[in-house]
């Protein structure tokens, strides 16, 4: 953390405000940004806050969702469906594909609706608007670190060693985060304009999870098929956080696929925010 | 030496009509794939979106403020203030012209903006400084201030959802007014809480003004205005209709109350007095203060302005009250047949606003002499009466609520 530039009242440090119609595309503020960082933090701890507030069990909830799914994966997945899982426990296997996806899913959930949330905010208080669906992804940051600190004992439960590929795992959260950022960014602001994304969002989340490799390893896929999969910037995050954990081989076509994926998608998605940011107070 | 701290020049604001109500700015893409099925050449012809109606908020408003000036924005609703601290707020964009500030502008355009009900005081007060760009330090070294002066020490650990609203509104001003900004905005906010906190809430404003921090005030409060303010800008239609000192700035604003153009006046006179009387403005107030909109727990005070052409031995001037078209009652300023001598009138007739029921009445203006009698049209005006009423009302029906009491024996 740098010094904090404290705001001085003399002539010489005065800051200029210069207002004027939007022009387009425009590039973001970073040092703005910068500025409000402390209102990133405060607003994703508003939400993980008020999320487990009044709920007997509190932060419990973030271990219990998992924990659910896996098992219900598990039954149908596992044992009725017989559903290879690469020689590894399907509980494991599972699970470890629903840690990344859980996050996905949620962040993107709620930063998607987060602008039109906070509409009250945006009609009475200018702050960077990027904040807010920048910091519902934050909020999903605290279940994921939950979810895996559980992740990490059921591995030793199922006797599947601790490598050192799990140092990979932190480089996989960047990468997941930015791509959750950049297509939560832009379903935010497309939901102001479009409220028809509040019912496209959760059937788009739900259809995305069955062309992941979650519930099925990517090496059931034919090979033709693969290719396509490929597309989907969440394969190779997915299937990266599964080498990270259980100790196999990267698929690194997959990884470099989701690279450049969260590179593309958050650029085009802060783009457009910026473009649109300015017309949210009056069309919200 | 001062400097300019705000400075606008041509700055026009347009809105679509159908995005301001809310409906129609967010279309669903059914709309828009409709459209372009439809008549895909008008859409690109009128390129951005369907023809819409759309007016101006601001038209062409430029001005100058200098540091530490302490400047009132006047104007009746839709006149475009609140637009153009919006605007200053960068809360919404202008359409057209340029704003520049010089140092950091905060705005209490609502207090309590962001404050969540589940999260305590202490916690809204950060997340509250945050949202308006203070630093968490800034907020630490305020704290103590902060909570003193909404008087909720005994509650800092409790969620908010649980103050009295008295407490929750004490608060988020508190929070807003603490702020170090070289540029205040602030917008009718000092109307929230009891008569002591509202005169807590404008000595710190005035302490701000003082401190040679920059004021821009918004209200409907004009003694607030008169107290705080240097100098005034009087907005009418979206334009800056005055620029001056505040006692001309107010005077400006209460001739824009004017009931009806002249010609507009004599086309609807009849009787014999038609050259004789000429009524210029109407005006409503409460609690000494113009309103717009009445509060029906207050007093309403009925101010007629006009001048008589030649003197009349024996004239009283009349106000009454229509509903569905239905006369509810007349007032008149004098009793029985007084004199008017020729010039400048003021007529106030004063009634009790819990007559009133919510909704709508429209005024009639007329005039009593000797045996003759007319009416200046039976709608020259409307009075609109608000929901809120501050003592517990009785329950009552009918075009009035006639003041009484029920009781019952068995």
């Amino acid at each position: 953390m740098g010094q904090v530039p404290q705001h001085q009242p003399h002539p010489g440090a005065e800051r200029v405000t210069v207002i004027e119609p939007p022009a387009g595309w425009r590039a973001v503020d970073w040092p703005e940004l910068w500025e409000y960082r402390e209102l990133l933090w405060v607003m994703t701890t508003r939400d993980v806050k008020v999320r487990y507030k009044q709920t007997v069990l509190g932060a419990g909830w973030a271990v219990i969702r998992p924990l659910l799914t896996m098992l219900m994966f598990t039954l149908i997945f596992g044992k009725f469906a017989k559903m290879p899982s690469d020689g590894f426990p399907y509980p494991i296997f599972v699970y470890s594909a629903l840690l990344p996806w859980t996050f996905f899913s949620s962040a993107v959930g709620a930063s998607a609706g987060s602008l039109v949330g906070n509409a009250p905010m945006l009609s009475k208080v200018y702050f960077p608007r990027l904040i807010i669906p920048l910091s519902s992804v934050g909020g999903a940051l605290v279940d994921l670190l939950v979810s895996t600190g559980l992740l990490l004992l059921m591995m030793i439960w199922y006797g599947v060693g601790w490598t050192a590929q799990l140092a990979l795992v932190l480089p996989l959260v960047v990468l997941l985060v930015l791509v959750a950022a950049g297509i939560g960014t832009m379903l935010s602001a497309v939901t102001v304009s479009y409220r028809d994304f509040s019912h496209i969002t959760p059937f788009l989340l739900q259809i995305w999870m069955y062309v992941t490799p979650v519930v099925f390893p990517l090496s059931v896929v034919p090979a033709r098929w693969r290719s396509l999969l490929y597309l989907n910037p969440m394969t190779g995050i997915v299937e990266g956080f599964r080498s990270a954990f259980l100790g196999k081989p990267f698929d690194f076509v997959a990884v470099a696929s989701s690279v450049v994926w969260a590179v593309v998608l958050l650029t085009a998605a802060v783009a457009y925010f910026e473009r649109v940011e300015r017309r949210f107070a009056d069309i919200i | 030496m001062t400097r300019n701290a705000i400075e606008a020049a041509g700055v026009w604001k347009e809105y679509e009509i159908g995005a301001t109500e809310g409906l129609k700015g967010t279309q669903t893409l059914y709309d828009v794939v409709g459209d372009w099925l439809r008549a895909p050449l008008r859409r690109m012809r009128s390129l951005g979106g369907r023809e819409r109606e759309r007016f101006w908020a601001l038209r062409d408003v430029g001005f100058d403020i200098r540091e530490g000036e302490a400047v009132g924005l006047i104007g009746r609703n839709g006149a475009g203030k609140s637009t153009l601290l919006k605007i200053l707020s960068r809360i919404t964009a202008p359409t057209r012209g340029r704003i520049t500030l010089h140092g950091r502008l905060a705005s209490l355009l609502e207090v309590g903006t962001g404050f969540h009900p589940e999260l305590t005081g202490r916690e809204n007060i950060y997340l509250n400084g945050a949202i308006m760009g203070m630093k968490r330090r800034e907020v630490d070294r305020k704290f103590d201030e902060i909570v003193a002066f909404a008087g909720v020490e005994k509650f800092v650990d409790t969620p908010v959802k649980r103050y009295s609203s008295g407490m929750y509104v004490r608060l988020a001003f508190a929070v807003a007014a603490h702020l170090e900004a070289d540029i205040l905005v602030v917008d009718e906010v000092l109307a929230v809480g009891d008569a002591a906190f509202q005169r807590k809430s404008l000595n710190k404003m005035g302490d701000v003004a003082r401190l040679g921090r920059t004021v821009l005030f918004v209200s409907h409060n004009l003694a607030a205005i008169r107290n705080l303010c240097t100098r005034s800008l009087v907005f009418e239609h979206g334009q800056v209709a005055f620029d001056g000192g505040v006692a001309e700035g107010v005077a400006q604003y209460e001739r824009s109350f004017a009931v009806a153009g002249s010609d507009l006046a004599t086309a609807q006179f009849q009787g014999v007095l038609v050259d004789a009387l000429r009524f210029e403005t109407l005006i409503y107030r409460q609690n000494g203060e113009i309103v717009e909109i009445i509060d029906p727990a207050l007093e309403l005070e009925m101010e007629l302005r006009g001048a008589a052409l030649r003197t009349m031995p024996a004239l009283d001037l009349k106000i009454s009250f229509f509903r569905d078209g239905v006369h509810l009652a007349s007032m008149f300023d004098a009793d029985r047949n007084a004199p008017m001598r020729e010039g400048a009138f003021v007529s106030r007739i004063t009634v009790p606003g819990a007559v009133f029921q919510p909704g709508r009445y429209t005024i009639g203006i007329g005039a009593v002499s000797g045996v003759a009698s007319w009416v200046w049209g039976s709608d020259v005006a409307v009075l609109d009466v608000s929901e809120n009423r501050a003592t517990g009302a009785e329950r009552s029906e009918g075009l009035i609520a006639m003041p009484y009491r029920g009781e019952r024996f068995q």
